[in-house]
């Protein structure tokens, strides 16, 4: 399961390092949306500090949705589909692999967002391990459950509307979690808000990734 | 089905009389408190009821020993039929809210994972609406509420905390019985026990659409066939003289 694992999402990542499709369009997409937030809080500084961390989260949720959609479009000509079903690779193995190359390109993403925040806004962070922290964890949850999604509406023609409409409410928790322990890094002190937080990340990260390596395998023969 | 809701219709009718008529108003909230009666049994059966039973349902379906698109379609009534409770939820809820509360909507905890659990359901009567094969959409679809299911206690207890770590105590509580009168518990049980029975004569209505509705997709199919059959027939004769 691991070696597949690994395999499916080097062979994820080498298709992104060529076709730099997350660094050209959806990353600048992400500044995009800050710069727009921006307009529509107003020039002072103040609201837009305060504001960071739920900014930051929703365009991380916004580029996750246009992450999945790209892992999914990768899988979606040539027949790659039935290509990988007839692998013989292991669907969890799959699974694992689809999530890690979305994840690792999340984590670029929130770096991009994180400095675009840090710069524009003027937000300042305080405990800086807090954000670390939340960024990986939110990174691996919402790659999982939008690789879940992005796999139910694979085969459907109408996946680039449905997608989003399913998988931002279940990521609802994340954003709510990835925000409280941003403000909790920002207002410094004691990080104990934080922590409970972050409790809650790792209960959504197990969950769906459970449930992922065991129900991955019948959504994709049937897709 | 015609008993339930014939039974349903007589107890929707005494919970209106005895709201209406035979309970006297609040202390405090005047003619308002008569919300509650239909309020809370509306909730109930959208938050517990009609979601358990699909979550149910499909997970039903997804073992492989009791998959039949019965628990297909029971899923799929149960999600409509809670939607619709759900958003009277919502507006019963709201109208109670303004006069009380100041607001038609407060960020309350109940509320918002409400609301939430609102959108998954749109979310998945948006993806039974694909055009699909019925095996193919019963599995996708029970997946989605699977998925749902799961997220549910997560939501409610992240927005949960996300109140109460926010505010402090402000948390509002709906739980407006300060003294409750002998014939208001009576009505408040009765608007239960209606409006459940309600939901289960919407349910089997729409589960006997849903039923009607696949039979009518195989049904036109075949007859489609039969008539390109029939169309061929002739021809075939005509070569082979």
């Amino acid at each position: 399961m691991w070696r597949d694992t690994v395999l499916v999402a080097g062979k994820d990542l080498r298709i992104e390092a060529r076709s730099r499709v997350a660094l050209s369009q959806v990353a600048p997409f992400g500044v995009v949306a800050l710069v727009l937030f921006a307009f529509a809080l107003g020039p002072e500084r103040t609201p837009m500090a305060k504001g960071s961390p739920g900014l930051f989260w929703v365009a991380v949720l916004f580029c996750t949705v246009l992450a999945v959609q790209r892992s999914v479009a990768v899988e979606s000509v040539d027949g790659a589909r039935d290509g990988l079903r007839l692998s013989g690779l292991d669907p969890a193995g799959l699974f694992l692999g689809k999530s890690a190359a979305v994840a690792a390109q999340l984590v670029v993403l929130e770096v991009v967002l994180g400095a675009g925040v840090v710069l524009l806004y003027g937000a300042k962070i305080e405990i800086p391990w807090l954000v670390v922290t939340s960024g990986l964890l939110g990174a691996v949850g919402l790659a999982a459950t939008g690789t879940l999604y992005g796999a139910l509406s694979a085969g459907l023609r109408v996946r680039e509307t449905l997608l989003p409409l399913l998988l931002l409410p279940i990521a609802a928790p994340v954003l709510l979690a990835g925000t409280r322990i941003w403000q909790a890094a920002m207002a410094g002190g004691v990080p104990s808000d934080g922590t409970q937080w972050l409790r809650l990340l790792v209960v959504f990260d197990a969950v769906y990734v459970a449930l992922g390596v065991v129900v991955f395998g019948p959504i994709h023969e049937s897709a | 089905m015609r008993v339930v809701g014939i039974t349903a219709a007589v107890a929707t009718a005494a919970t209106v009389w005895l709201a209406l008529w035979v309970t006297p108003p609040d202390v405090t909230q005047g003619n308002l408190v008569r919300l509650v009666y239909l309020h809370p049994g509306v909730a109930w059966v959208a938050l517990y009821l009609a979601f358990g039973l699909a979550a149910g349902a499909s997970l039903l379906y997804l073992w492989p020993r009791t998959r039949s698109l019965f628990w297909d379609r029971l899923a799929a009534a149960a999600v409509e039929v809670g939607v619709v409770f759900n958003v009277c939820t919502l507006v019963s809820g709201s109208i109670w809210g303004r006069p009380t509360w100041g607001v038609w909507w407060a960020w309350d905890a109940r509320l918002t994972s409400t609301a939430v659990l609102l959108v998954l359901f749109l979310g998945y009567l948006a993806l039974r609406r694909v055009p699909a094969e019925p095996e193919a959409r019963a599995r996708r679809s029970a997946f989605v509420c699977l998925f749902a299911a799961v997220d549910v206690p997560i939501v409610h207890f992240s927005v949960l905390w996300w109140r109460t770590l926010h505010q402090g105590a402000t948390v509002l509580n709906p739980d407006l019985t300060p003294t409750i009168h002998g014939s208001m518990a009576w009505t408040l049980l009765l608007g239960f026990v209606a409006l459940t029975l309600v939901f289960v004569w919407m349910l089997i209505v729409r589960y006997r659409i849903g039923a009607l509705e696949d039979r009518l997709g195989t049904g036109e199919l075949d007859m489609a066939l039969r008539q390109r059959r029939a169309e061929g027939a002739p021809e075939d004769e005509d070569e082979a003289a």
